[in-house]
């Protein structure tokens, strides 16, 4: 790729990018404690959460669907891997378990879009429902708490002074980035987003990749779950609510069309980190939450607009 | 005594980016008539009878409406001039009662913003009534058959004061029973002083219904005649009747084996007890109106539609087709009639497209190999000469000919041996048609069996080896390329 078509290609990002750089001045101006090692990674800690839920959003976002159910499957996630710790089974094991749980959850929102014809909309807002009432039901409402340091050891431990959240993030995105880009996977997801009709006439087995896409972003919430059980040492039922918000404001900040087709992994990471900065910044700044929220909104709507008008111009 | 002409329309040209749908055409209808307009699919009934209605504006020309100049603005306006049209989708408003469909709009008011239902319905049972027909205005549309809905919007057009009704194709959906009730609701009208300007196909009907008749070819005039005066085969003669002067550089090959061979096949949707097969190295043409079935056999054949009944055989073995997928695997390919909608994925690469049915042989273990991926679409943007500036570039700004290619080359990738044309140079520049037609040419030539469905007489007959003609979901004739003719063609599509 010559470096035109790589500014043809990325310039959505470049746009983004340049965003959370003035963003990242502007409070480095504002409160010189802003730009310190630490809080960078402070940032990159509090954002890997929200970061690694909008790697799915992005895929299900990609397909031109929606997944509202990420954050309830986070929280039931995380009272079943707690309660496979608190039962003595290896941290593996659990960790499985939680995974499986976040698939098993997406899945069925999956087949349910596919084989059921649901709108993606109806079908995760019935299982946002389903799974928080699950998780409750599960831990009896109660928290489940009190876990090996080893375990903790996933949130709080560090490598070279990264911390692990961060780690997994990076992770998670390099794998999802060359899934997305470089595999079959992927190149169907663009395909089935962009034109699904299209796609099931070229032979693209539409159903099947559809769900595994739903399944995916189910599993990513369950990893999710094993970072914030492990940071909290203790798995919430009532955990994630409002995170499907935050994923899809990363991922459409980031450049990904609700309409389908379109979208990068690289552009949902500079979203979540926008929307990251932007909360650490103004918590800095003594910027009341109240505010904050209105900021956050705003910021949303901004990027989606000035993106359309991007796009209106390119065409 | 001179009839009484309410609508004269002179010169009339309406151009689209790069296609001239009208011509200088000219249209007149007297009061009370039955005036039929004529002529193949894209011929440029549909594009007139639309400025006529206000859906279109036209390019230039002049409309006289009971002797005055007038410029139809939008429908609102047609509606206004008491210019009414009933599609052939209907129009009405399926949620909502009879009555309420008949006043959309217009509902009576009584103060303050609230609808008389009273006189709303009230005043369209009158007129349902005064058409003879036996609809409860309460009833909601929805549970209506086809024809009540005709005459709902019949009413509609009543309850507007409408001196002229154009009709697109009514008798499509309805049953010999309601043709004949259609038939007397438009007497009467025609005693009401009404005017019907009629779209059909169907010549029987023609004959019986219509009072005279305007034929239009290519978007030009061909000319006017009274009903009476004329003969099934003179009307076939002024539809068809155009030089042949394109040229179809059609290699002459001797065909293979046969390569596909359906048996009885029928869908829930349309297709009646179709036979017929494909030999390798051959190009059979499937003419046949709009409608008549030809893209739904092509679905069907290529697993994208449901088969009640019939057996399909390809090389030899039974094949029964579940999903696009399967088709492709055992060898079709399909470039569809819309490339747009259903062909390509606009926002994706030349490469991403020319690679999407046969991913599975450019990658391992799910992992794409990009290597093979560019060579390939290198290949054949070479081959078929795509003018783009790279594999990379998104095809929605491809032109329409660079992009039917990159379709081809999604199929010749996925090394098909059965190719279904549907409509393979619509919107296409006649420099880009002629590379198309070589392509064909080197496929039979490869051993490839080719379907070609196609609108436009001239390429059949120039192209095809073996024509076969749908009618109504069914195939209504065959012709060897020798004994075709334009005529024939249209006799067997028509059902004449």
């Amino acid at each position: 790729m010559d470096r035109k078509e790589f500014f043809i290609h990325h310039g959505r990002q470049f746009g983004t990018l340049i965003g959370l750089i003035l963003l990242i001045i502007i409070l480095w101006i504002l409160t010189p404690y802003f730009l310190t090692v630490s809080n960078m990674l402070n940032i990159a800690q509090q954002t890997s959460i929200n970061a690694i839920i909008a790697v799915g959003m992005t895929f299900v976002i990609i397909t031109a669907g929606i997944d509202l159910s990420v954050g309830s499957i986070l929280a039931f996630a995380g009272v079943v891997l707690a309660s496979v710790l608190r039962a003595g089974m290896p941290i593996p094991v659990a960790i499985l378990a939680g995974l499986g749980t976040g698939m098993f959850c997406g899945l069925v929102n999956g087949v349910l879009i596919t084989m059921g014809k649901l709108p993606p909309f109806i079908s995760t807002l019935g299982m946002m429902s389903v799974a928080r009432g699950a998780a409750l039901m599960y831990s009896q409402g109660r928290p489940i708490s009190g876990f090996s340091p080893s375990f903790r050891f996933l949130a709080s431990g560090e490598i070279f002074h990264i911390p692990m959240p961060v780690i997994i993030m990076i992770v998670v995105y390099l794998v999802a980035h060359f899934v997305l880009t470089r595999t079959k996977l992927g190149r169907y997801t663009y395909a089935i987003g962009g034109n699904e009709e299209a796609a099931l006439l070229s032979g693209v087995n539409v159903k099947f990749y559809k769900a595994m896409v739903y399944g995916i972003g189910g599993m990513l919430s369950g990893l999710a779950a094993v970072i914030l059980t492990a940071r909290l040492n203790s798995a919430q039922p009532i955990a994630g609510m409002m995170y499907e918000l935050d994923a899809i404001a990363a991922t459409v900040i980031g450049g990904t069309s609700l309409m389908g087709g379109e979208g990068t992994i690289l552009g949902t990471l500079i979203g979540a980190l926008i929307m990251g900065v932007l909360r650490n910044g103004l918590n800095i700044l003594g910027v009341s939450s109240f505010i904050q929220q209105i900021i956050i909104g705003s910021v949303i709507i901004i990027a989606v607009l000035v993106d359309m008008a991007l796009k209106k111009q390119k065409t | 005594m001179t009839p009484d002409i309410i609508l004269k329309m002179h010169h009339i040209t309406k151009s689209f980016p790069g296609v001239l749908a009208l011509d200088n055409v000219q249209f007149q209808l007297e009061k009370g008539e039955v005036h039929v307009l004529l002529g193949e699919n894209g011929a440029g009934k549909s594009t007139l009878v639309k400025i006529l209605s206000g859906a279109y504006q036209k390019t230039s020309g002049e409309i006289l409406l009971f002797g005055k100049k007038i410029n139809i603005k939008n429908p609102k306006h047609a509606m206004a001039l008491g210019i009414s049209i009933i599609y052939q989708e209907l129009n009405l408003v399926s949620q909502l009662s009879v009555g309420e469909n008949i006043f959309l709009g217009r509902e009576p008011m009584k103060s303050m913003g609230v609808v008389d239902f009273k006189k709303l319905y009230g005043d369209s049972q009158k007129i349902i009534d005064d058409l003879e027909v036996r609809i409860d205005t309460h009833t909601i549309v929805n549970n209506l058959s086809i024809a009540q809905q005709q005459m709902v919007e019949v009413a509609k057009a009543l309850s507007l004061d409408a001196k002229i009704i154009i009709m697109d194709e009514p008798t499509s959906a309805l049953t010999e029973q309601e043709i004949k009730e259609l038939f007397k609701t438009i007497n009467q009208l025609k005693e009401k002083g009404v005017s019907i300007i009629y779209i059909s196909h169907r010549l029987e009907e023609i004959f019986e219904i219509g009072d005279r008749v305007t034929v239009l070819r290519d978007g030009k005039y061909v000319g006017t005649k009274n009903i009476k005066d004329i003969s099934k085969p003179e009307l076939i003669q002024m539809m068809v009747k155009r030089e042949l002067n394109e040229q179809f550089p059609k290699q002459e090959i001797k065909p293979g084996d046969e390569v596909l061979a359906v048996e009885g096949l029928s869908t829930s949707k349309k297709l009646k007890n179709i036979s017929f097969s494909l030999f390798a190295n051959e190009v059979l043409g499937i003419a046949g109106l709009m409608g008549s079935g030809r893209t739904e056999l092509a679905r069907a054949i290529f697993g994208a539609d449901k088969i009640t009944d019939g057996k399909i055989n390809i090389k030899g073995k039974p094949f029964k087709s579940v999903s696009p997928r399967h088709s492709i695997s055992a060898g079709i390919g399909y470039l569809t009639e819309d490339r747009k909608s259903q062909g390509l994925i606009l926002d994706l690469s030349l490469k991403e497209n020319i690679i999407l049915p046969s991913l599975n042989n450019f990658s391992r273990m799910g992992v794409l190999q990009t290597k093979s991926e560019k060579n390939v679409s290198e290949k054949y943007i070479k081959e078929l000469r795509i003018k783009t500036p790279s594999i990379n570039q998104k095809v929605m700004y491809l032109s329409g000919g660079n992009q039917q290619k990159v379709v081809i080359s999604k199929w010749l990738c996925a090394n098909v041996d059965i190719l279904i044309f549907d409509e393979p140079t619509r919107g296409i520049d006649v420099g880009s048609k002629v590379e198309i037609y070589q392509l064909m040419n080197q496929l039979i030539v490869e051993g490839v069996g080719i379907i070609m469905i196609s609108s436009e007489l001239p390429e059949i007959l120039g192209m095809s080896d073996r024509i076969l003609i749908m009618r109504e979901g069914a195939i209504s004739g065959e012709l060897k390329k020798e004994e075709a003719t334009q005529e024939k063609i249209l006799q067997y599509a028509l059902g004449a």
